[in-house]
């Protein structure tokens, strides 16, 4: 698509006048008349059987309204979905019933037990403290070792240990690859586990109106649609009856891409209360009861020639999923599995997972959601046979790169890379890093006793999710345009922008498609009642995937508008050309229609071509024929502090291919945030849960989000390899620098400390790990 | 107990209860839903508010401590329609994303300017440093802040 003058500009977004301004509204901003507020009481062990409960008190506590615990709705609300548990793809899977309030036993530190609806917040919280729960505390798993050892606890008493489920995956001849290897490189790898930790927490508010039997539900979730047919199955609703909203929605990063219990529970409450319910999620149960992303732990060995060609990769890992499933945790580690191969040539690769009950809350789909594992387990591993077989990692990266000849390239794992030039982009890090003086000014540092280390991540991804066949509930989108009779333009989509600015670059597409001012277009997402089915914002797609939707439901239009524009000016479809917003014959621009002009014709209805339908709205389901690729190169160059162990960032230099770009300003944000997150887990974050499965990580206390003053300047560009897998040739960018920062900020940590002989370090690369190793060697 | 506070230049009395959080005071008794929640504990500063010129986290403070004093909220920086310069560098330079916790940012942001009106980039990183931000890695945000001191000082 070419660039024109609103594509590709640095628009500044749309969004933001309402958001700058304390005007925005998220879920808590949402008030209704009489509306009660839920409080819900979670237990405080990690795995207990619950011998009773005593909610009296609670109940006769004036301004509470309602005490429901399990037993009340065991039979009325349905399981906690899983779109991810066919046996053939997950041999010897466990399902077990996930239920919204738990009843006989609870399972992790965090799991609902009682909701208590009050007039007041406060009154609400209050009950909590008035309910007994007796409680027999039973041994916690804390692990997936610990979930496999012998005579350890069985979490889901239906069967006899705490397997979940197996994946695997195979491509080319591992085992000649292994016996053809003059070494094979190993190292046991642990991705630890993250929590999401968006800025505004889950909420909800349910409002049930009995003369329409229709529920409303407002939450904040990355997939209204799907929440919808969930919920109308949970609660044993017509889905056409139930209307889901997601309002303005403050972040999600995967985890509001989800089913959770307190969603089918407030509708419940609305109905059966007939009153309006809200409740808001705190950010102490927001890490306790969100789901959680990464966790997995796995030992890679990779078979390696001595001149630093790479033949072949195994990687045997086990992942701990927590009790229950949400979503889509089964799927989340199969996405590692897609991408073991990373940039590189190998295709002899296999990849055997066990996973694991433990007594924690479920993992799933996180920033990056299982790619993130793949790329940091390659991109690492790079550097462990640079070390080994001492050679640059550059030159280890170089000599296996897929080149860009090769695409579509077909990897050994059976997905086809779309489009890429990975050399380019390396060299353009190169350049900006300056790398040659980088090494001369370590080597200088390190005679003074100073600790500089330079890290790179050469990166490919998948996004773009995906084709339906891929996907567990759907890989398509949907979107309608429509022209009012006036010329002003409604875009229906249906994904769920919570932060990506899609009402900018949706608009930034109209406005040059259809030749209208950006500001006569309004983007509508959110609502189940006014948008048609979509699958939502996810895995970096709604660009590439509902993005595509929207243009060719715009092209539907732009076909119909023309055709009418011929008409009027007595001339032929194919003579039409839009100059300067107005359809005319070309070469006579002066007798040009507006959009809003043949808008009108288009709704009055009597000067129409023979055989056109009045109106002007066309939707349109895109099905994406592939996943799109993006790429890059990230280069982080840290000094470790040898007195304190302690990490500064001083440069960080990030060259991406998302293919083309619609705005470069969102582009650049999306990038920013994604390098800071990938940071955080590479320095800061990590969830621990104690022996007793108690989550000793859970605030802003102890659970370290990066800060303004963790990171220098980040120093960005671009290469462009256009995506062949849609018409506009973009790829995505919203897991691309989460993905790519985490190896780099390793890599760069790890050579710092090569002097200490160090080879490998888990993350997080907390200051007392890495002094302890100095002072260790 | 009976408070009286000036929000946004408007002087208005109140009866409230003795434990309310002043974030819930704004919020759900004034209206102001603007100043948002993030952690409850003072951390994540998306509830930050001016109160009698200090920029303080309204969340860990009760309403009644507030008798008497004058209040800022986000709702009150832009004047006669037209936007602070501060807002305005939001807005120019993508400081923002999903805006959860825009309003506590740019009034960290606004105390930072009224103590150092030509910070570095260095202060004005240390500056927002009680502020939290999950979406933006804070880069555009520091351009927001330079963007309004540059405007505010010239």
């Amino acid at each position: 698509m070419p660039i024109s003058k609103s594509v590709g500009a640095r628009i500044k977004r749309r969004e933001d006048p309402r958001m700058i301004q304390g005007l925005a509204h998220y879920v808590d901003d949402i008030q209704l008349p009489n509306l009660l507020h839920v409080a819900i009481l979670r237990s405080p062990y990690a795995h207990a059987r619950i011998n009773g409960i005593n909610t009296d008190a609670a109940q006769n506590l004036s301004g509470v309204k309602s005490v429901v615990t399990g037993d009340d709705v065991k039979d009325v609300i349905g399981g906690i979905p899983c779109a991810a548990t066919d046996p053939e793809g997950f041999p010897g899977i466990k399902v077990p019933h996930h239920p919204v309030l738990a009843t006989g036993k609870v399972r992790f530190v965090g799991e609902p037990i009682v909701a208590v609806a009050a007039t007041d917040a406060y009154i609400a919280q209050d009950a909590l403290d008035l309910i007994e729960v007796d409680y027999e505390p039973l041994d916690a798993i804390n692990s997936a070792d610990a979930a496999f050892a012998d005579g350890a606890p069985i979490i889901h008493e239906d069967w006899d240990d705490n397997m979940a489920f197996t994946w695997s995956i195979a491509g080319g001849d591992v085992d000649a690859a292994f016996a053809e290897a003059d070494q094979v490189v190993s190292q046991r790898i642990d991705h630890q586990r993250l929590v999401p930790n968006p800025m505004e927490t889950r909420g909800v508010v349910a409002q049930y109106l009995p003369g329409k039997d229709q529920l409303n539900l407002w939450s904040s979730t990355q997939i209204p649609h799907l929440l919808r047919t969930q919920i109308s199955v949970m609660l044993g609703m017509a889905e056409n009856h139930v209307r889901v909203i997601a309002p303005e929605v403050g972040g999600g990063f995967g985890c509001k891409l989800n089913v959770y219990a307190e969603e089918a529970l407030l509708g419940h409450m609305a109905k059966y209360l007939v009153q309006p319910v809200k409740w808001i999620e705190g950010r102490r149960e927001n890490f306790l009861h969100t789901i959680h992303g990464r966790d997995q732990t796995g030992d890679v060995e990779l078979a390696v020639k001595n001149d630093g060609t790479i033949l072949g990769l195994k990687y045997t890992v086990s992942a701990d999923v927590g009790a229950y499933y949400q979503l889509l945790t089964p799927a989340i580690p199969t996405l590692t599995g897609l991408m073991l191969c990373g940039s590189y040539t190998f295709k002899n690769v296999q990849m055997n997972l066990t996973a694991a009950f433990t007594n924690k809350m479920a993992t799933d789909a996180y920033r990056g959601a299982g790619r993130p594992e793949a790329t940091y387990l390659i991109e690492r591993m790079i550097d462990v046979v640079a070390h080994d077989l001492d050679l640059d990692p550059l030159e280890v990266r170089r000599k296996n790169f897929i080149g860009k000849d090769a695409f579509p390239y077909e990897t050994g794992t059976a997905v086809a890379y779309d489009s890429g030039d990975y050399t380019a982009a390396l060299d353009k890090a190169l350049k900006m890093a300056d790398y040659e003086a980088l090494r001369e000014q370590q080597a200088k540092l390190r005679e003074e006793g100073r600790y500089l280390g330079i890290g790179f991540s050469t990166y490919v991804e998948i996004c773009g999710m995906g084709p339906s066949a891929a996907m567990p509930a759907g890989g398509w989108e949907s979107s309608t345009v429509r022209v009012d009779p006036t010329g002003k333009v409604t875009v229906l989509t249906g994904v769920s922008p919570h932060g990506q600015g899609q009402e900018t670059t949706f608009a930034q597409l109209i406005a040059d498609g259809l030749g209208v001012d950006i500001d006569d277009i309004r983007i509508i997402h959110g609502d189940t009642d006014t948008v048609q089915y979509g699958i939502g914002t996810f895995g970096s797609r709604a660009t590439a995937v509902g993005g595509t939707a929207m243009v060719h439901a715009m092209g539907k239009v732009k076909d119909k508008v023309i055709n009418i524009a011929a008409h009027l000016l007595e001339s032929n479809p194919q003579d039409i050309v839009v100059e300067d917003n107005k359809y005319c014959v070309q070469g006579a621009p002066e007798s040009g229609l507006t959009l809003g002009e043949i808008a009108m014709v288009a709704h009055v209805g009597v000067q129409l071509p023979e055989g056109t339908e009045p109106g002007l709205a066309e939707s349109h389901f895109f099905e994406p024929p592939n996943f799109t690729y993006p790429f890059g190169t990230h280069i982080a160059v840290v000094e470790v502090d040898a007195d304190t162990g302690e990490v500064e960032i001083q440069r960080y230099i990030a060259v991406d291919d998302c293919g083309n770009i619609i705005n470069p300003l969102i582009v650049e944000g999306q990038v920013h945030g994604g390098i800071a997150q990938g940071v955080g887990q590479a320095l800061y974050e990590e969830a621990i849960y104690d022996e007793s499965g108690q989550m000793i990580t859970g605030s802003f206390m102890d659970y370290a989000l990066p800060k303004a003053h963790n990171f220098p300047r980040f120093e960005l560009a671009n290469t462009v390899t256009p995506s062949p897998v849609n018409p506009m040739g973009v790829k995505g960018v919203g897991e691309a620098g989460t993905i790519g920062s985490t190896p780099a900020i390793a890599n760069a940590v790890i050579d710092a400390l090569k002097p200490f002989g160090v080879r490998h370090i888990d993350l997080p690369l907390r200051p007392e790990k890495l002094w302890k190793l100095m002072q260790e060697t | 107990m009976k408070i009286e506070v000036t929000v946004n230049g408007e002087h208005q009395s109140y009866d409230v209860e003795p434990r309310m959080l002043l974030v819930h005071f704004l919020r759900d008794v004034v209206g102001l839903t603007g100043t948002h929640v993030g952690c409850e504990t003072s951390l994540c500063g998306a509830c930050s508010v001016m109160l009698n010129g200090d920029a303080v986290k309204s969340c860990t403070i009760l309403a009644v401590q507030a008798d008497g004093a004058e209040i800022t909220t986000i709702e009150g920086l832009a004047q006669n329609g037209e936007l602070h310069p501060i807002q305005e560098g939001f807005w120019e330079c993508h400081g923002l994303q999903c805006g959860f916790c825009t309003p506590g940012m740019i009034i960290a942001a606004h105390q930072l300017l009224e103590r150092n009106p030509k910070p570095s980039e260095a202060d004005i990183r240390r500056g927002i440093e009680g502020n939290l931000c999950r979406c933006t890695g804070y880069q555009h945000i520091v351009d927001a802040v330079q963007y309004a001191s540059k405007k505010m000082t010239t």
